[in-house]
């Protein structure tokens, strides 16, 4: 938690901390930070993490990155989680013929390979700047977000529609009716304040899959471009030279599996504290 | 039984068809890159790109273009059946690679899913078994963070241990099993244990909730008050019904893997189905990603719909409709 905490002070005052290096995320050090052979030294005195294939900071450019990996994060699950819940609120109280249709999509979402068609999507709609659909959707940040929320939502659906199942046959749903609220007011009123607590603890087991989804589609050189500091972008970077230069990968991929970690650890400890039939 | 097969046998064609479709229209839509014009040789002229549109059939319309792959992929073609066409880049029967490449992946991934449940699942049981122990404890920290480590990060590191430091291993890429096992499986005990134990991390914490719940069921405390012998309990009356629902799920990560290959592949340098579809997505080579989006989906549902049979024979409670 005290992790997470951190992680987001420091993306938000990321240039601050930059400033305080000394160093840009993009500014070359090419002079200083190369050997004669055109190969980045490692960590000294004033670039802790040492330097990329550029000449880059390795350590102000994971601090940019985590503001990335948290966008994306907390984006994607955010859409997944609006998605899924409106959805598995109509679905789970209204059932019939919209309950079919709803749960057949999520089914046929669930069977498709996710990376396969993020790898599709990504190359059709990163090939150009104009992106893909007319220039609706533009290649960077938000397509991964869209992507991964895209794939990511029937999950939530599922929970919300089960739960909902069971609730919708209570009585206080039966009271309400009975003082005659509409079907949107027992759902949002009724009914939703019911499902914070699986939400809660399902969305913050969604956000490190989020943030390991744009660590993988950015390691494939499909997530942001180049010049936006990526964890998985950088651990790319450093898979080139990784016998010569360690440190390039070591420090992102350190720093990714701790956000992941704090993430589940979170989302775990969650689970524990408000789900009364997991006693872990 | 007969008619649930064949009713899920028809939505697997159906996933198929619709797969395929969704794959067409991605990259249908990709503006980039005309297939025609590499075809036409080092000096296009306005007649070659032309001649090489017609014999490509890009100067069809999409549902055209889309008939005529449905119809070769269920006729066959001259390289053979399922007809699969040949690569827009490299102008190469694609059915021929694609065995070739399955091979590779199916290596890789077999062993992998062997090696993760001969480890997760133990670790699991005996995780559940002692639970809220020292050894439960630590066995599921180590668990949590093999789930939370990236797949990519962990395979360079352990090429960057095991090969470059120790040199324990030759390297990477693969040698087939025919041309020489002991280098076939050198090559491949990496991977194998890079993928085994992110899933067999994912599996023991599985297993160890699906057993906490299931010995709180009223018949496992009759399975004792009966006076069977601990052995007989845990391993009948709590490990079947516990481990019925992770063989549904190995399944369908089994069929995923084909497509979750791709990182694996990437990273030590084996030229797989995965690679593969990455090389085609980037050179919008149609035919390529066409063939592989097909098998993954194709793979993924036929394992799910075994999954599913054997869950039922398995488990009483599971009734199929």
């Amino acid at each position: 938690m005290l992790f997470i905490i951190l992680l987001v002070v420091v993306a938000i005052f990321a240039p601050v901390l930059a400033s305080l290096i000394g160093h840009g995320p993009n500014e070359l050090f090419n002079r200083t930070m190369l050997d004669d052979f055109g190969l980045p030294l490692g960590p000294n005195s004033e670039f802790w993490f040492g330097a990329d294939a550029s000449g880059r900071d390795v350590l102000v450019r994971m601090i940019y990155g985590t503001r990335v990996s948290l966008a994306v994060g907390l984006l994607a699950t955010l859409f997944a989680v609006g998605l899924g819940v409106a959805l598995g609120l109509v679905a789970g109280y209204l059932g019939g013929i919209v309950d079919t249709v709803l749960s057949r999509i999520a089914e046929i979402i669930l069977s498709l390979p996710i990376l396969l068609f993020a790898i599709g999507i990504v190359t059709a709609c990163g090939a150009s700047k104009e992106g893909c659909a007319r220039g609706a959707i533009k290649p960077g940040l938000m397509l991964v977000v869209l992507i991964s929320a895209f794939f990511t939502w029937p999950w939530m659906f599922r929970i919300v529609r089960g739960v909902v199942l069971q609730l919708r046959e209570r009585e206080f749903v039966d009271a309400a009716r009975a003082i005659g609220a509409g079907p949107t007011s027992i759902m949002f009123r009724e009914i939703l304040p019911n499902l914070i607590s699986p939400i809660i603890v399902y969305a913050s087991l969604m956000i490190p899959q989020a943030v390991l989804f744009e660590a993988y589609l950015s390691f494939l050189g499909l997530g942001v471009p180049d010049t936006t500091p990526s964890w998985g972008r950088m651990i790319a970077d450093g898979s080139q030279i990784y016998d010569v230069a360690w440190w390039l990968m070591l420090f992102p991929g350190i720093i990714l599996l701790l956000t992941v970690l704090a993430f589940n650890l979170l989302g775990d400890g969650l689970r524990d504290a408000l789900d009364p039939k997991s006693d872990r | 039984m007969g008619r649930y097969i064949i009713r899920r046998l028809l939505w697997t064609v159906f996933i198929v068809l619709l797969a395929s479709i969704l794959t067409f229209l991605i990259f249908f839509v990709l503006p980039a890159g005309d297939p025609a014009l590499r075809f036409a040789g080092k000096q296009p002229t306005e007649e070659l790109i032309a001649q090489a549109r017609v014999n490509l059939g890009l100067d069809k319309s999409l549902p055209q273009q889309y008939w005529l792959f449905l119809s070769r992929l269920i006729g066959g073609d001259e390289y053979g059946w399922p007809g699969l066409g040949y690569s827009f880049h490299t102008r190469d029967a694609v059915l021929p690679e694609l065995i070739d490449r399955s091979r590779v992946t199916g290596s890789i991934i077999v062993g992998g899913a062997l090696m993760w449940m001969v480890i997760g699942v133990p670790v699991g049981v005996i995780s559940a078994l002692k639970r809220k122990t020292f050894w439960d404890r630590g066995l599921m920290g180590i668990c949590l963070f093999f789930i939370s480590a990236p797949v990519f990060w962990l395979a360079l590191l352990s090429l960057l241990i095991f090969w470059k430091h120790l040199g324990w291993l030759p390297g990477t890429g693969y040698v087939p099993f025919a041309q020489n096992p002991g280098q076939w499986f050198a090559h491949l005990i990496l991977p194998w244990c890079i993928l085994a134990l992110l899933y067999a991390a994912i599996y023991a914490r599985l297993v160890r909730a699906n057993m906490i719940d299931v010995v709180s069921e009223d018949y496992i405390r009759t399975a004792w008050a009966k006076g069977l012998s601990p052995r007989k309990v845990v391993m009948h009356h709590e490990l079947r019904p516990a481990l019925a629902p992770i063989i549904a799920l190995f399944a369908i990560d089994l069929g995923a893997l084909v497509g979750g290959t791709i990182v694996t592949e990437t990273v030590f340098n084996m030229q797989g189905l995965g690679n593969w579809l990455l090389i085609a997505a980037n050179n919008n080579d149609l035919p390529v990603t066409m063939a592989v989006t097909v098998v993954v989906a194709a793979a993924v549902c036929i394992l799910t719909l075994i999954a599913d049979v054997l869950l039922a024979i398995i488990d009483p409670r599971v009734r199929l409709q």
